[in-house]
């Protein structure tokens, strides 16, 4: 099987759909709230009432505008907005307002880096457009009808679309773990999948490696994690590569992802009904962009991930490897640079921030701001070790308490008396005591038997709790015993 | 210019969850194709050098409004026309595939 499957390349393409963060919604002032009483953030535009006419959220339109540039689009000259027609039920108005032969951008690509020995791959985006999202649907278990709650209908949402230039399920979920970086820099978006404000589908098809021709594609949805959209391509694509081994052919449709029984199944529909008939929304004028507006909002985007990647490879001497890690997050660069300004071993931060600390992070779902472990705590850390006041691996633990219990690590080790013993006539009699009780032991140590030592260090620390400086403990008892 | 058959009708019809039994579809059909007959006399002009015009109000562009709120309407007054109702969802026909 696996030889097989080498003999295929898989062709991917991406379409994020984003919630813009925003007091409104696209077309009318009702909330974006999330969680509200259902149906309560509505009104006569977001339900679709006759005669009610749509107005664009200025602050909406110039957050898609920062991110068509973010991701290196060229900005649409003349920028129309279109219907594009289909009834169901959480459409209110049977036609979402979208963008169809106008949209607001296109042409940009962002970079991705698949793994620390690969180099640098272009991603290209065909498109980035504004339009609205539709309502929630719920289905009680068991009921013979569906619900609606129209307060998502509206809220502005961005659709991104790759070309196919993915190559692996992996490249999907590197360039999705970009996007998300990337859009989370520009702040304009919670990009929370679980809330559903960012979502993902996916087009995938496989052909012959080396060939151009482009095989039947299969589009999937459903997938609620990056994982997941990387688990329905694994999936998708063996089922593609297996038919085709076959001599079967593959049938364009839709298929819907089941994380549980971890299998992509078609999704019933009538074909006939995808016909959206776009045609152009009259309720809304055409916008556009000036020039030097794009320009200043081109200056002021923030610095974005690449970019502030290579700057703390240059600026805090970070292999490209760690400046990648450290800046896959906003608030974990963030946090790495509050450290640097007040700590020089710019190696130590990251390699605490991305093993322990990342490690509980993704273990208990949480964000290195949510934790109460502030940067100058972290740092207070260090100088503990470095100072010798105590041991890397009881650091280990305190930084565990710290987070877990959100207590400055000072403050843990004053508190449990950890701070190791550094003080050499304090350390002395705490040696001459194990020393005058071990006698045996003094006595096997100086015939040689060289692991006596080891005991007597441990009968130390035993003494003091763990918190003697052990290599200190070596060197008082070594001299001692004459060594 | 696409004729308008009995064919494209059904098809329409069917886009937009309308019912037609046959005598609408042939009434509605003869219709169609007699109104989109009479626009199509549009075609004969020659608009090679004059651009589309998607919107009544050609110099206007550019309207927004602040991203300010406004009151919504009451759940009341939401749920009032709905056909069915469930605590404050609108009740519908249950939707098994995905969109
Ligand atoms: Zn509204």
């Amino acid at each position: 099987m696996r030889e097989d499957e080498n003999r295929y390349e898989t062709v991917i393409g991406l379409e994020v759909h984003l919630q813009l963060k925003a007091n409104t919604k696209a077309f009318c002032g009702c909330s974006t709230l999330f969680g509200q009483k259902p149906n309560s953030q509505t009104c006569p535009v977001c339900l679709g009432f006759p005669g009610s006419l749509p107005v664009l959220n200025e602050e909406a339109f110039y957050s898609a505008v920062k991110v068509a540039l973010a991701l290196n689009c060229k900005i649409q000259d003349l920028i129309k907005f279109d219907r594009k027609n289909y009834y169901y039920p959480d459409l209110p108005k049977n036609f979402q307002i979208s963008q169809y032969d106008m949209p607001l951008s296109y042409d940009g690509a962002i970079y991705i880096t698949s793994g620390p020995e690969k180099g640098r791959k272009k991603i290209r985006i065909k498109r980035v457009h504004l339009e609205e999202d539709a309502g929630k649907l719920l289905h009680p278990e068991g009921a013979n009808y569906s619900l609606v709650d129209y307060n998502r209908a509206g809220i502005p949402l961005l659709e991104i679309v790759t070309e196919p230039d993915i190559n692996s399920p992996q490249e999907a979920y590197d360039y999705l773990t970009r996007l998300k970086a990337i859009l989370e820099y520009l702040k304009v978006s919670d990009c929370d999948m679980e809330k559903g404000s960012l979502r993902c589908d996916a087009n995938i098809s496989i052909r012959v490696a080396g060939t151009d021709k482009l095989g039947t594609k299969v589009e999937l949805k459903n997938m609620n994690t990056f994982k997941g959209v990387r688990l329905a391509l694994e999936y998708e694509a063996k089922r593609q590569i297996a038919l085709v081994e076959e001599g079967e052919k593959i049938t364009q449709e839709t298929r819907l992802w089941d994380a549980e029984k971890s299998l992509t199944t078609p999704m019933r529909t009538k074909e006939e009904a995808m016909d959206y008939r776009y045609f152009p929304e009259p309720d809304l004028v055409p916008f556009q962009v000036d020039k030097a507006v794009i320009e200043k909002i081109r200056r002021e985007l923030p610095e974005l991930p690449e970019a502030k990647a290579k700057r703390f490879s240059s600026e805090y001497g970070l292999s490209e490897y760690d400046a990648n890690v450290i800046t896959g997050q906003l608030e974990m660069a963030d946090y790495f640079e509050e450290c640097a300004k007040i700590y020089q071993n710019r190696k130590t931060i990251a390699n605490w921030l991305m093993g322990d600390i990342t490690a509980y992070l993704n273990a208990e779902n949480l964000t290195i701001k949510q934790i109460g472990l502030s940067p100058s705590d972290l740092v207070g850390l260090f100088n503990m070790i470095d100072e010798g006041t105590i041991s890397g691996k009881m650091a280990k633990e305190v930084l565990i308490e710290a987070m877990k219990k959100g207590i400055k690590p000072a403050e843990i080790v004053e508190r449990r008396g950890l701070s190791q013993i550094s003080d050499t006539a304090a350390l002395e009699r705490v040696v001459d005591a194990v020393l005058a009780r071990n006698e045996k032991s003094v006595d096997d140590y100086r015939k040689g038997k060289k692991n006596a030592l080891t005991y007597l260090i441990g009968q130390v620390m035993k003494d003091t709790n763990g918190t003697a400086n052990p290599a200190l403990v070596n060197v008082i008892l070594k001299r001692r015993l004459g060594d | 210019m696409p004729l308008i058959d009995k064919r494209i009708v059904k098809h329409v019809a069917l886009l937009s969850r309308l019912e037609l039994n046959d005598r609408e579809l042939e009434l509605y059909s003869s219709q169609l194709a007699s109104i989109i007959g009479y626009i199509s006399k549009l075609n004969e002009i020659d608009t090679t050098n004059v651009p589309p015009t998607s919107h009544a109000a050609s110099n206007l562009k550019n309207v927004f409004r602040k991203d300010v709120l406004r009151q919504s309407l009451d759940i009341k007054d939401v749920l009032s026309n709905a056909p069915a109702r469930y605590d404050n969802f609108f009740k519908v026909p249950q939707v098994i595939e995905g969109k």
